[in-house]
């Protein structure tokens, strides 16, 4: 399945990295991240455990709240709130 | 327990039950096996402690230059330091399996090839394994290309000789090798005893000349060889990726945000991030050490330096090396195995690639079924799947046609980059450094200028790509 980002509502979107592995679904996270504007939210889907580690890590540093976590079957949802950059 | 659980255990205790009756039966067959049943357990714990860790040394610099996570640089280095720290004593009371491999120029060469290639996959040598083990369709394919790229590289001839310098042949041929071997034929042969052969060898332990055992392998191999260049990267990665992030969140709570004791905090903070890498770090180090001491206690026991030896009392010669030996490093490693099994399904197939130094003269092609570092790899995979199942991450996904392009081009760089490193991230890498072995760190300098020119080119790629999913979404 291709990389599909999209708008789900105001301030509100969807990365799906179903499928991929390292370092896709991190690289589009920050790339998503860096676009939107403080307050908004990303929900991510992917099923690759290892970006998770690398997209928590990278939350940890720019201070950006990971809001939800749930997993099903090998596959993750995570909600994503953008903080303000320094 | 819900119905996912429950399958999920029943298949844990299958692979369990099933690697342990191979271990009864063989030995029941002939104690030599118990030499296979060494490395396979061994692979199985390398498996599990990757998987837990998610601990795969190409994100260790991909994942700093491409999103400025320092978390698995921090986890490889104390799994070398611990590497080193155990294996320094099995070196000083003369039980190591490990020998230096020649360095020079060509171990940056093939570091940097090795990780573009890595980069593009998505996983190193070492990675693959694990996520194969998490049902990964990818890394199936990153392993094949690994494998199917090395056995044809080995053995390649023909228009590729003329790519080897006069003074590689000439040197290859004066070696002297058996005449089955033809070392003046064959690119890989004239690099390898043309050229790799001529360079020297040495540790950080003969380098500061301690007549100590004890003293020469924990000063030099591991002070000087690890411990002191892995703080000082360590050190660029804070000042570099973390520092700021840091400092700035201590600001932010009202605490204070100068002096050597705040950067002292945030140094020890960036490595005890993450609890998982750092716990499978250790279990590595502490495995991959008592590894090489139980493989140099097997072969003292069975009288053998090498298994080839073990095959011929058994009675089996088949894909046996002109010396009598097949691979059996002593330690992990993960891609001449890899190479072997393609090897001995091209033999199978007809092709004639034993007239060369790798396959005809080191390694040989045994059966995969005795192939000592295979019941590693494979056990490996077992390993990484048992860990993946119990936490519920096992998930069959086929490639899909974009990653298994990547797969196959990153993988067969990975392939040329080993056999020109002699080695992948674990043998030509980590093990290297681990044993104090100079030429570890110039493969490595490769690897990490690969991985940034690997980012590089991956970030021009997915901006191209994200551009056109945002176009419609007003950022």
């Amino acid at each position: 399945m291709a990389m599909k980002f999209e708008k789900k509502g105001e301030g509100a979107f969807l990365l799906d990295v179903t499928g991929y592995v390292c370092p896709h679904p991190q690289l589009y996270t920050k790339k998503a991240l860096e676009k939107m504007r403080t307050g908004d939210t990303l929900e991510i889907i992917f099923d690759n455990p290892s970006s998770g580690e690398s997209i928590a890590s990278m939350c940890d540093t720019t201070g950006d709240e990971i809001a939800e976590k749930t997993t099903n079957g090998g596959k993750y949802k995570w909600t994503v709130k953008k903080a303000e950059r320094a | 327990m819900d119905e996912t659980n429950r399958k999920n255990q029943l298949w844990i205790l299958a692979i369990v039950v099933f690697l342990s009756v191979v271990s009864i039966v063989t030995y029941a067959m002939n104690e030599y096996y118990i030499y296979l049943t060494a490395y396979l357990w061994f692979g199985f714990i390398y498996g599990m402690s990757l998987q837990y860790g998610r601990f795969c040394f190409s994100s260790a610099f991909r994942d700093l230059f491409a999103v400025g996570v320092p978390r698995m640089a921090v986890g490889i280095m104390i799994a070398m330091a611990l590497f080193g720290l155990v294996s320094a004593f099995v070196t000083a009371v003369g039980m190591s399996t490990f020998h230096s491999a020649p360095y020079g120029v060509h171990a940056v060469i093939a570091g940097l090839i090795f990780g573009v290639g890595m980069v593009l996959t998505g996983g190193c040598a070492s990675g693959s394994l694990y996520k194969a083990g998490e049902g990964n369709g990818v890394a199936f394919l990153v392993i094949l290309s690994i494998s199917v790229t090395q056995a044809i590289f080995a053995d390649i001839g023909g228009w590729a000789n003329k790519l080897a310098p006069q003074s590689w042949h000439d040197s290859a041929v004066a070696k002297g090798l058996p005449a089955s071997i033809n070392a003046g034929d064959g690119w890989v042969d004239q690099f390898l005893a043309g050229h790799v052969w001529n360079l020297p060898t040495t540790s950080y332990a003969e380098i500061v000349k301690f007549k100590n055992p004890f003293l020469a392998a924990y000063v030099g191999n591991v002070l000087v060889g690890i411990i002191l260049p892995a703080a000082l990267i360590l050190l660029g990665v804070y000042l570099i990726w973390v520092r700021k992030s840091f400092l700035g969140k201590r600001k932010k709570e009202g605490l204070p945000s100068s002096g050597l004791g705040v950067e002292l905090a945030g140094y020890w903070g960036m490595i005890a991030a993450s609890k998982r890498t750092a716990i499978a770090g250790l279990i590595l180090g502490i495995a991959a050490g008592l590894h090489m001491f139980v493989m140099k206690g097997l072969q003292v026991k069975f009288g053998v330096q090498n298994f080839g030896e073990l095959m011929q009392r058994m009675g089996i010669t088949f894909g046996l090396s002109e010396k009598g030996t097949v691979f059996d490093p002593g330690y992990w490693y993960v891609t001449t195995q890899e190479a072997q099994w393609v090897g001995w399904v091209f033999n199978k197939l007809g092709a004639d690639n034993m007239d060369n130094i790798y396959f005809g003269l080191n390694n040989g092609i045994p059966n995969p079924l005795i192939n000592p570092a295979d019941w590693m790899s494979i056990a490996l995979i077992f390993g990484a799947a048992v860990m993946a199942l119990s936490h519920n991450e096992f998930k069959w996904k086929a490639p899909t046609l974009e990653l298994a392009m990547w797969a196959v081009i990153g993988g067969a760089l990975m392939g040329i980059g080993s056999r020109l490193g002699l080695g992948c991230n674990i043998g030509a890498f980590f093990v290297r450094v681990s044993q104090g072995d100079v030429s570890g760190w110039l493969f490595g300098i490769g690897m990490i200028g690969g991985a940034f020119l690997g980012v590089k080119f991956f970030n021009w790629y997915t901006d191209r790509k994200m551009a056109k999913e945002m176009a419609a979404c007003d950022l």
